[in-house]
């Protein structure tokens, strides 16, 4: 009896399998047929023409869709990368795991894609894999994080953020804000609630902080401290500041989930949130859709992007590396900023100016992510 | 006259689970080859990438098959590889110690793990799940007390080791007509080694018979006069170390150390030994079957890696189906046993 009770258990295990097979080789034969025509199309004109015509295989490995920027950045990605845009996408999730990535380029490279692009996991432990893409002749295009490699020649190109200018732009904002305010003579007490520490958005960050505070001597860095980029920790890091300090005019978070968490910490603490003198003012970067609703309503007042639209930089590349084969080693993606008044309408910064964004309704619904 | 029927029995449990799983593996396999031929699925590349892939998988899990042979389980093999990884590279990059030193520190510590958990688990006799349990955590903490950093390995020994091809006499030719031969990295020779010495330790040696025995009826192996505990202790001393030397070898293929690495390997590796037709409950199981669980695994995600538009989390489902199917399996088989005995 028992046992007649297993034998059906079986069967029915034996017919998920056999469910599971059977869609599985149904949508593979779907999308076999466009690939079986690519396939011809390059036949037909051959490997020296396939420069100018024909589909492009781009394999792209994605670190995973932990955050909404990373769903965002996948999005950028698969939106550039379409079939009406003569691109087939081979997208591949690793899960946040290394031997995933390094698994899936390993399968890239053995489809014959036209170009690898990699969101990495890791900065480290790519040089075998990427060797192995170089000796196969296929260009490696990095998004997002760097690689760490011995041999620069392993990747073609890199796609990312700046997150020095990031920090320059929002340090640039503070002074002519100040400035236009009358407060530039005044002190200004600022606490830094940094990212991660070692990550290369922290790294940027604080470097640009501390520079403003260096060159602006009325500006004083009362407290620095990592906040994880976690709203729980930026939270728990502003209450304890906040007990320590009573006069504090700017909270520099370097996310906008630690900004969440300051706001919260300084509400609860009695405190303002604003511009205006005695109340503090926070500073955020990423500019996610949550964040940018926090600066219409004034909670925050400057928010950086950090831009995830990685795709049609990516695709720039791509087109010129098909027609001459040089591009820059590094290429940095555009980033706005999103402020919540208009006190300042554009700032200098490094190489370049760059205008500042009112957030309004509409500035919000437009955004991708 | 009745202990030789017995061990027949259990000889073809063995051979029974272990032909689904090869057919099985075999079938996806080709399968893959006719759906994906112009993907470059049919090159042999393709199929050596596998074992390069998993070749810290087909080690790790050989040693979790001879602990599960024996009715236990360790689920620290994930942790393990984090501290080998982060203690290799931090000795390498930042004490300048050389790379066979480093080798050597990955097996002691591997060793040092099965040594504690063997002797907790079968002279202490506390729950294997627990001991391991505390062995994974401790080792996950220990790797971030060495470096919360994650450290790249740039020794230039090491990376030869990792880079180091040893092309094969076929190989494919690209869809530009160039020719490349095939290749692998010397940790599919290491893992093959080991895994070609345990199955002849398992199935010929005293050791792997009395391995058998604990898992199938403990009792019964104690009163037979088998040393049971020193059996146990030794089995996990035995997972540990290669526990350690698979950790080695997925080092060389990830040259890095940091702390969230290999999270969740440990039911990669268990999840290997299931399909390979290991009984949780000890007694049945085979190093051969656990390689060929391993290679169904890669296969699988492979097979959704080539396809491209599938989300890769299918990977996952896939495999609890099997895995599902595979323990259905076996209590089929169990009960089938248990009838013939009574």
């Amino acid at each position: 009896m028992k046992t007649g009770r297993k034998v059906i258990g079986l069967l029915l295990c034996a017919a998920m399998l056999v469910g599971a097979a059977g869609c599985n080789g149904g949508t593979s034969a779907g999308s076999k047929s466009p690939a079986a025509v690519s396939a011809g199309g390059e036949s037909q004109t051959g490997s020296a023409e396939k420069k100018s015509g024909g589909t492009v295989t781009v394999g792209f490995s994605q670190v995973g869709a932990e955050s909404d920027w990373r769903t965002a950045n996948s999005e950028s990605m698969k939106g550039t990368f379409t079939d009406a845009n003569g691109f087939k996408l081979i997208f591949d999730d690793a899960q946040q795991k290394q031997e995933n990535q390094i698994t899936a380029i390993r399968n890239f490279i053995q489809q014959e894609v036209d170009y690898i692009v990699l969101a990495p996991v890791t900065e480290t432990g790519w040089d075998t894999v990427l060797q192995e893409a170089k000796d196969a002749d296929i260009p490696v295009i990095i998004v997002d994080r760097m690689v760490n490699v011995k041999d620069d020649s392993l990747y073609t190109a890199w796609v990312g953020s700046n997150f020095r200018a990031e920090g320059d732009k929002a340090v640039a904002w503070m002074e002519d804000f100040f400035k236009s305010k009358g407060r530039d003579k005044d002190t200004i007490n600022i606490v830094d609630i940094q990212g991660t520490i070692g990550a290369s958005a922290q790294i940027g960050r604080t470097e640009a902080l501390e520079a403003g505070v260096k060159k602006n001597s009325n500006w004083k860095l009362v407290a620095q401290q990592t906040g994880e980029f976690t709203q729980a920790k930026g939270q728990e890091v502003m209450e304890s500041v906040l007990k320590q300090h009573s006069n504090i005019d700017v909270v520099y978070c370097e996310n906008d989930n630690e900004a969440f968490g300051a706001i919260d910490a300084i509400k609860a603490a009695g405190k303002k949130v604003g511009t205006d003198k005695g109340e503090i003012m926070v500073l955020s970067f990423d500019s996610t859709k949550a964040g940018l609703n926090k600066v219409l309503s004034g909670e925050i007042a400057l928010d950086t992007e950090c831009n995830p639209l990685h795709g049609p930089r990516v695709q720039n590349i791509i087109e010129k590396l098909k027609k001459n084969g040089n591009v820059d080693k590094k290429a940095y993606v555009d980033e706005k900023m999103f402020a919540a008044d208009d006190t300042v309408k554009s700032v200098s910064a490094g190489t370049g100016k760059f205008d500042v964004t009112v957030v309004t309704q509409d500035v919000i619904k437009g955004r991708a992510y | 006259m009745k202990q030789r029927r017995k061990e027949k029995r259990t000889f073809n449990g063995n051979t029974f689970l272990l032909i689904i799983t090869i057919g099985l593996f075999l079938a996806m396999y080709i399968a893959g080859m006719v759906v994906f031929s112009d993907k470059g699925f049919g090159k042999p590349q393709m199929f050596l990438n596998l074992l390069i892939s998993n070749a810290g998988l087909i080690v790790i899990g050989c040693g979790l098959t001879i602990v599960m042979v024996t009715g236990g389980i360790d689920i620290s093999v994930g942790s393990v590889i984090a501290l080998v990884c982060m203690v290799m590279a931090d000795l390498m990059e930042n004490k300048g110690v050389s790379p066979y030193a480093a080798v050597l520190a990955a097996l002691l510590i591997g060793l040092a793990f099965g040594v504690v958990q063997g002797f907790l688990i079968s002279y202490l006799n506390i729950q294997p799940f627990i001991v391991t349990l505390a062995g994974m955590f401790f080792g996950r903490g220990l790797t971030a007390v060495v470096s919360k950093e994650m450290i790249s390995i740039k020794n230039g020994l090491f990376q030869s080791w990792a880079k180091c091809r040893i092309y094969m006499p076929f190989g494919s030719y690209s869809n530009k007509g160039k020719f490349h031969p095939a290749y692998i990295y010397p940790t599919v020779v290491i893992a093959l080694a080991v895994l070609i010495l345990i199955i002849v330790m398992m199935k010929y040696s005293k050791f792997g018979r009395q391995l058998y025995a604990i898992g199938g009826n403990q009792q019964s192996a104690l009163m037979m006069g088998l040393n049971v505990k020193r059996t146990k202790f030794l089995a996990y001393v035995l997972d540990g170390f290669l526990a350690g030397l698979g950790s080695f070898l997925f080092c060389l293929n990830s040259l890095a150390g940091f702390v969230e690495q290999a999270k969740g390997f440990e039911m990669d590796a268990i999840s290997a030994s299931v399909i390979g037709g290991t009984l949780l409950t000890g007694g049945v199981g085979t190093p051969i079957g656990t390689f060929f669980g391993a290679l169904i695994k890669g296969t699988i995600s492979s097979l959704i890696t080539t396809q491209g538009t599938l989300s890769s989390w299918w990977v996952r489902i896939a495999l609890s189906v099997l895995l599902c199917f595979f323990i259905v399996l076996q209590s089929v088989f169990a009960a089938m046993k248990r009838k013939k005995h009574s």
